[in-house]
């Protein structure tokens, strides 16, 4: 099998959307918050709470929706600290970020431990399945590609839709663009800027545990210590190459999930010849490249990073 | 303050009550030798479940009182070390692979205190010895089913990183396929990540994809994809043919309680010295053993093994020990 051949396979791409769902909710989760002004480094703690609170929601009898509401309140409230500190306290995002994601992920271990002290070895769920479409998952390519995937990835998709029809076709998604931009022609207007970023930081988060949640509700059906593993980062990366869109997140995340399913195969047909940790590095160095040459072109929100003080110009 | 000090004077109560408790009931209980561990991963994760569970029997049987600390990062393993050194503890095990050179500098700091630790090095004098899973013995064996019974002559392995200890048990296990079908090829993978359950499922599907119809697991993740595809998967250092069913043909299993064990009697007796513990993994001391599923080995397959194990517990095959990193035939 060479390379073109792997580019044209199915299960080639099927696995790429798979690797790129969490990616998908992860990157629109801290384009929301960013766009509003405010860089969310909780991110990969959030993932680690909304994987563990997810699965451990379905393992309790919650069933697998009442899961994804679950990580998805729990990823809601990590959020909510973390706009606490950084809107009405105006504290340092990157601070105040990377100490959410140190304090979830601490909680979501001791958690674990507290709810199962005796384990041996995890517990597992019985995750989403592939759906199984009438005629749509046979079609050749796209059967297996889109129509055989789980209910979450769907659910990633339609989020990318419906982010982008929130931010450019609704009131309130051009109230979260200025804010994000000129905080103070919100205020001008009389509408709460605080309010406005805590709630943007607050439905970012939730999207971002829901990243989480994808990993242990559907792509494997256990919680482990370190399974999140770094996907939170890359998300803070992806959100600077889409350049703050989410037609762009999305191609970002499939990027990203391309090259890494291309790694794995590539260490299939070549391991002998290159040592595994070129390939394994590839997904991270081509996005660091694509970084390089999307992030000179963009559109930063020009306020992120500035905390604003009612009653201060 | 308040909720402080009566719980200073709780706990003094319960102190007392517990050395008249120590006391009516003879030395026998303090005769207990005292040990930590130190794992730098979670008790759930294959290697160090097995040196947990270890250790717990021995608690539960009374030979020791048992503390340990979880996922302890590598950088702070040294002050975990020196910490439970301080306190008094008589044996402390754990794993160093990422430490080797900082631990063995802790050891000889604390003389009194006997080390016991999984190493890719050996041990050192007085009192720092070293362990590790040798099951390259049942690898071989599972090996040998392996090779039996792939139809497309393709096994897919996936590993965690390439570090000897798991380079040692792929190689084992491919010369035990090789050793009963030549033709077989192998494809091998490393995550470089001890803990990534899904990476190692996508690394196992494109596996499968590229041909692989049986799986070396040794990594959580790779047994998920063997049962979503249809495969069949080889375990490794635990016994999973319970959560996979009809998926795992053979399993190479690691005892650590003979390590364990031993180790307690030497330091209880007061014997304790620098030694490598890697024997008590051998099957011949009761540290590896093989299980193989008989309703999904053919018979002939499974006699064949079992007759190669006696070899191997009478002494009479010897498994080669290969530490270079494994790479897939192309």
């Amino acid at each position: 099998m060479d390379i073109l051949q792997i580019l044209l396979s199915e299960s080639f791409w099927a696995a790429s959307l798979r690797i790129a769902t969490p990616l998908i909710f992860g990157v629109l989760g801290a384009l929301i918050c960013e766009k509003s002004g405010v860089l969310n480094l909780g991110i990969e703690g959030i993932f680690v709470a909304g994987a563990m609170t997810g699965w451990l929601a379905v393992w309790l009898g919650a069933g697998l929706w009442g899961g994804v509401l679950v990580a998805a309140l729990a990823g809601g409230f990590f959020g909510l600290i973390h706009a606490v500190l950084t809107v009405p306290l105006g504290l340092s995002q990157h601070v105040s970020g990377l100490g959410v994601t140190l304090f979830a992920t601490s909680v979501s271990y001791f958690s674990y431990r507290t709810a199962l002290p005796t384990v041996t070895s995890p517990p597992r769920i019985e995750p989403f399945r592939p759906l199984d479409m009438p005629f749509l998952s046979d079609l050749p390519f796209f059967g297996p590609v889109l129509f055989q995937q789980t209910a979450l990835t769907w659910l990633a998709l339609f989020m990318v839709g419906l982010v982008w029809y929130v931010l450019n076709r609704t009131a309130l998604g051009i109230a979260i663009k200025a804010v994000g931009d000129n905080p103070n022609s919100i205020d001008a207007q009389g509408l709460s800027v605080y309010a406005l970023r805590t709630g943007a930081v607050v439905a970012g988060s939730a999207l971002m545990a829901l990243g989480g949640a994808f990993l242990t509700m559907s792509a494997f059906d256990a919680f482990f210590f370190g399974m999140v593993n770094g996907r939170g980062w890359v998300c803070i990366a992806l959100v600077i190459f889409a350049s703050w869109r989410p037609g762009k997140a999305l191609l970002g995340a499939l990027l990203f999930g391309a090259f890494d399913a291309l790694q794995v195969r590539l260490q299939t047909e070549v391991g002998a010849l290159v040592p595994s940790q070129v390939f394994l590095a590839a997904p991270y160095v081509l996005s660091i490249f694509a970084l390089v040459i999307a992030a000179r072109s963009a559109d930063y929100p020009r306020a992120l990073l500035t905390p604003w003080f009612k009653g201060q110009r | 303050m308040l909720l402080e000090r009566k719980m200073g004077r709780r706990l003094m109560l319960a102190a007392a009550a517990s050395i008249g408790l120590v006391a009516s009931v003879g030395i026998a209980a303090a005769e207990k030798t005292k040990v930590a561990a130190i794992y730098t991963l979670p008790v759930e994760q294959q290697w160090i479940s097995r040196i947990h569970k270890a250790l717990n029997t021995a608690a539960e049987r009374g030979d020791i009182d048992y503390t340990f600390s979880e996922n302890v990062a590598n950088t702070d393993y040294e002050r975990v070390m020196r910490e439970y050194a301080e306190q008094g503890q008589q044996l402390i095990i754990g794993e160093v692979f990422g430490l080797e050179r900082a631990a063995r500098k802790v050891a000889k700091d604390y003389t009194d205190t006997a080390f016991l630790m999984g190493s890719s090095f050996g041990p050192v004098g007085p009192n720092f010895s070293v362990f590790d899973n040798w099951i390259h013995e049942p690898s071989y064996l599972t090996g040998m089913v392996a090779g039996s019974m792939t139809e497309t002559n393709v096994i897919g392995m996936i590993g965690g990183y390439a570090i000897p200890e798991v380079n040692r048990l792929m190689h084992a296990f491919m010369d035990g396929a090789r050793d009963v079908n030549p033709d077989v090829k192998f494809i091998v993978n490393f995550i470089d990540s001890w803990y990534d359950p899904p990476k190692a499922k996508e690394s196992a599907f494109a596996m499968i994809d590229a041909g692989a119809d049986i799986m070396y697991a040794e990594r959580f993740g790779v047994s998920d994809a063997a049962v979503e595809r249809g495969v069949k998967a080889i375990g490794n250092v635990i016994d999973t043919a319970g959560d996979y069913p009809g998926t795992i043909l053979a399993s190479a299993i690691w005892h650590m309680e003979a390590t364990v064990d031993k180790a307690v009697a030497h330091v209880s007796g007061g014997s304790f010295e620098a030694a490598d513990y890697g024997q008590y993994s051998f099957m011949a001391f009761g540290g590896g053993s093989m299980v193989l599923d008989e309703s999904l080995v053919p018979a002939d397959v499974a006699s064949a093994v079992k007759a190669r194990e006696v070899e191997i517990l009478d002494g009479l095959f010897r498994v080669n020990v290969n530490d270079a990193r494994p790479s897939s035939d192309n």
